[in-house]
């Protein structure tokens, strides 16, 4: 008996340990969250400082020339795709780069939960959403002039926050053996004529990010309407942008919704004579988005000059001209040429949209699961 | 009953507050906005939808694997088949198979199973063993002396013994069970390539986009408080000790086996060619007809830092796992089993959260060690913890009470017997404990992912990069590799457990 109250009265001991150090758990957590209030509060004067600086400094300056050191990257852009150009940057401008490669989305999702403690030097984005939402954060500094003003106002930030660097269209790609007069507008999608006739990849970003932008351009309301009229048409789906493309060259299906390269990409894999399927441009309609990669410098980087420098590298001629030889993308600085045969950014016409905007994925999500369109 | 010693509660207390200390990021972001918003989020329409559907998802794959696992566990412990042992660790290699990888094998062969088919068949596959090994374990550890009783007496003995095994091995059943329906509320590789509106791939998506922390915090929350019913639930069901256990395993020659030998070997090889054969059989064709786009360098650089990481996580998992799992198996109370119990919570967080509080907590508490080795190393002790408790526990619950009693006798202080006692008896409990984190931090991918040391590309980050854009020809090898390199230790964790 004496034995067993002993181990009660131990037991109860033992949890009030346990509470007292939960309680000084969550403590630390309320201090951690003070910490990053305050923090938080210094930046606008951060900002406005820098932006002082720039409005002030009336000569584009090359940010190169005194830059050195070394950056951390966060690379949405992928390894296969890109590490050769931060070689590149490096025996070129002698900055040592360490390169953090992952989903645009999961690393601005890191950004923002690292808050102004961020390694991050320079954020490298697949698309503009996730720049969108670092930027909207307050994290990113201002880019100089001298990056910014290679970039048409359209394909950067409104904020001067980030620059895109490289741009891709939507495009339905169409087999011309079964169609001899593709679709021009997303709303000549819907058209009963196309029921079970268009493929598409419902996970993939760029399809999101379409979907985002007619949610922006049209509406939550409209968006929703043409989405269940495009689900009503029996749309089919793929794993991704390449087996659409595939199937509507094999004639699987007649048309599909993927970016202007993966035609292209094709065609450099196989030879031109082997690839039937075609691009079919949508000028002037939101099916026609032209999304960008793009590229931000963060507000607390310990190398802010390498972090500039590396931004304008990104959208010099060698990075352009890179882009456009490696991945078919749009360059997006004047007297750079698109890849050969490709219609230029100006006759795409593209709707007008603040990129920016792109960033609420998770929305966009939540609609096309509601619809159906996500798990086909 | 007698008090532990000071010597293993300290210690213990302090792998628990690791295990726990991400709750404090959720706790924070959720109340960021407010009771309200909280309260809201989590009394919607949707939410529920979430929780029906991500239970439904949890108990179907929970039944189907005990389905599945208990007459495979009974026939190569107690079933008169050719090489048991050898059928036993084939059994467990599925879970050297992670379940994204599994997930695109499938997939990419039949994409009409996108959705509730492909997550359940998927996660079935790769989670069974979870009650396979705890069954067989348990099986094997029968005290033979009581299926002599039972034919003594004389009932339908196939029957008779069937029954009396089931009910002494109900604890290891619902044991494994609640493993897998904790693995499967906290999967995100399957469902997410399956396209299953399950919790984690919502929590993953709210968190990805950047856009409302808060609402992933509340459903992390919602998840974690699911996780606490099931382990209550857990322990309902496991009931009593099982007490009639014998010390030693005595599977070395069972007197009574049953012969169906044909049928037994045609169940057995049905799941090896599912769960097992199938995905080896995609991922070698893959290799086979794309070859290899990165280099063998390349290659073996990822394998190190994945044996490197896993292997030091192993080494700091089982530090901390030894005094809760001796507190649990030989000091049970009601205090122990919450020490232990705190750590199967995180175990229901999806890696994404756990990453993600980890980034949180690291930059702002230890930035020297943020995006270095020591925090991801950290990380996977918080999440692999239980796995490794688990296994000690029950090994440390095997050693008769009569050994204490003669210590006692003895003595020998309660340290003493700890030290002198139960630690040498631990020993194999150990290497599999040790085993299982190892594969486990190998498979590993979110926390990997976010916390890795930069430009530290592991076997299964480099898979990742290649399975989620569909690149059969980047992803052959790293998956090829894993298969073969997770497998040494699964097989060292089965042939243990």
């Amino acid at each position: 008996m004496a034995a067993t109250s002993v181990t009660r009265t131990k037991t109860r001991r033992t949890t009030l340990i346990l509470v007292a150090s939960l309680a000084t758990l969550s403590l630390f957590s309320i201090a951690a969250c003070g910490g990053s209030e305050t923090s938080e509060n210094t930046q606008p004067a951060a900002t406005t400082a820098t932006s002082d600086v720039s409005t002030v400094a009336p000569v584009a300056k090359d940010p190169c020339e005194t830059a050195s050191g070394s950056l951390t990257v966060y690379s949405g852009r992928s390894e296969k795709l890109v590490a050769d150009l931060y070689t590149q940057f490096t025996s070129d401008t002698g900055i040592d780069v360490e390169v953090r490669y992952g989903d645009s989305g999961e690393l601005a999702g890191q950004i923002l939960t690292e808050g102004n403690a961020t390694p991050a030097d320079v954020f490298f984005s697949q698309d503009a959403g996730a720049l969108g939402a670092v930027s909207e954060a307050g994290l990113f500094v201002e880019l100089e002039d001298a990056v910014l003003n290679r970039v048409a106002a359209k394909y950067r930030s409104e904020t001067n926050t980030w620059v895109g660097t490289s741009g891709r269209a939507r495009v339905v790609v169409f087999n011309p053996t079964l169609v001899s007069t593709p679709p021009t507008s997303i709303d000549e999608l819907v058209d009963p004529q196309w029921n079970g006739k268009i493929a598409f990849a419902p996970t993939n970003a760029s399809w999101q990010s379409f979907v985002t932008a007619l949610r922006v351009v049209r509406g939550e309301d409209d968006a929703r309407e043409w989405l269940e009229a495009f689900a009503a048409n029996n749309p089919v789906a793929y794993e991704k942008n390449g087996a659409v493309r595939d199937a509507v060259n094999s004639g699987e299906v007649a048309l599909g919704l993927v970016n202007h390269y993966y035609l292209y990409e094709k065609i450099a894999a196989e030879g031109a004579e082997n690839v039937v399927a075609q691009n079919q441009y949508l000028p002037g309609d939101i099916g026609g988005l032209v999304n960008v990669a793009g590229t931000g410098a963060l507000e607390n980087s310990d190398n802010p000059t390498g972090s500039q420098c590396l931004a304008s590298y990104l959208v010099s001629d060698t990075a352009q001209k890179f882009f456009v030889e490696k991945s078919f993308e749009y360059p997006l600085v004047d007297g750079i040429a698109p890849f050969d045969g490709l219609p230029t950014l100006a006759e795409l016409d593209p709707p007008s949209i603040d990129l920016s905007d792109l960033k609420s994925i998770a929305e966009t999500q939540e609609l096309l699961n509601d619809i159906g369109l996500l798990s086909l | 009953m007698t008090r532990p010693p000071l010597a293993l509660v300290l210690p213990g207390l302090l792998a628990a507050l690791t295990s726990i200390a991400p709750l404090a990021y959720l706790f924070d972001i959720a109340s960021d906005r407010g009771l309200d918003f909280v309260w809201d989020e989590i009394w919607q329409q949707r939410t529920i939808e979430l929780v029906v559907r991500s239970l439904f998802l949890a108990a179907s794959v929970s039944i189907a694997s005990v389905l599945i696992s208990v007459p495979a566990a009974w026939l190569v412990t107690r079933g008169d088949i050719p090489f048991r042992s050898g059928w036993r660790v084939l059994l467990a290699l599925p879970l050297a198979i992670p379940s994204y990888l599994a997930a695109f094998a499938w997939i990419s062969w039949r994409p009409s199973m996108a959705g509730f088919t492909g997550a359940f068949v998927v996660l079935t596959l790769v989670t069974y063993p979870y009650v396979f090994l705890p069954v067989c374990a348990a099986l094997s550890r029968l005290n033979p002396a009581i299926e002599e009783i039972a034919v003594i007496h004389g009932r339908g003995r196939s029957l008779q013994l069937i029954l009396l095994a089931a009910r002494q091995v109900r604890g290891s059943i619902a044991t494994g069970a609640l493993l897998v329906a904790l693995y499967v509320l906290s999967d995100f590789g399957a469902v997410a390539t399956m396209r299953y509106d399950a919790f984690t791939w919502v929590i993953y998506s709210s968190y990805r986009s950047g856009f409302n922390p808060s609402r992933a915090a509340i459903l992390a929350i919602v998840l974690v408080l699911i996780a606490l019913v099931l382990l209550f639930g857990e322990k309902i069901l496991r009931g009593q000790n099982e007490s009639h256990l014998s010390a030693r395993s005595v599977d070395a020659n069972p007197r009574h086996r049953v012969s169906i030998k044909p049928v037994a070997i045609a169940y057995l090889s049905t799941i090896i060619i599912f769960a097992l054969a199938f995905p080896i059989w995609r991922v070698v064709t893959w290799v086979y007809r794309y070859g290899s786009e990165d280099s063998m360098a390349d290659i073996a650089t990822a394998l190190w830092h994945s044996v490197f990481f896993s292997g030091l996580a192993a080494l700091a998992t089982i530090q901390l796992a030894l005094p809760i799992g001796i507190l649990a198996g030989r000091y049970p109370s009601r205090s122990t089993t919450l020490l232990e119990q705190s750590t199967y919570v995180t175990h229901a967080l999806p890696g994404i959260v756990i990453a993600i509080s980890m980034v949180f907590l690291g930059v702002r508490l230890l930035e020297p060690i943020y995006l270095r080795t020591p925090l991801l190393v950290i990380a996977y002790v918080a999440l692999f913890l239980p796995v490794a408790v688990g296994s000690i526990r029950s090994a440390a619950e095997q050693i008769p009470d009569s050994l204490d009693e003669v210590s006692r006798s003895l003595k020998l202080s309660q340290w003493a017997i700890v030290r002198r006692v139960t630690l040498p008896l631990l020993a194999p409990g150990l290497l599999s404990a040790g085993a299982l984190v190892m594969l486990a931090g190998m498979k590993e991918l979110p926390a990997t992912m976010l916390l890795r040391p930069t430009g530290s590309e592991t076997l299964a980050t480099r898979l990742w990069t290649y399975t989620s854009v569909s690149d059969y020809a980047g992803a052959g090898p790293y998956a090829l590799a894993i298969i073969v390199f997770v497998s040494i230790p699964t097989a060292i964790a089965s042939r243990r457990l």
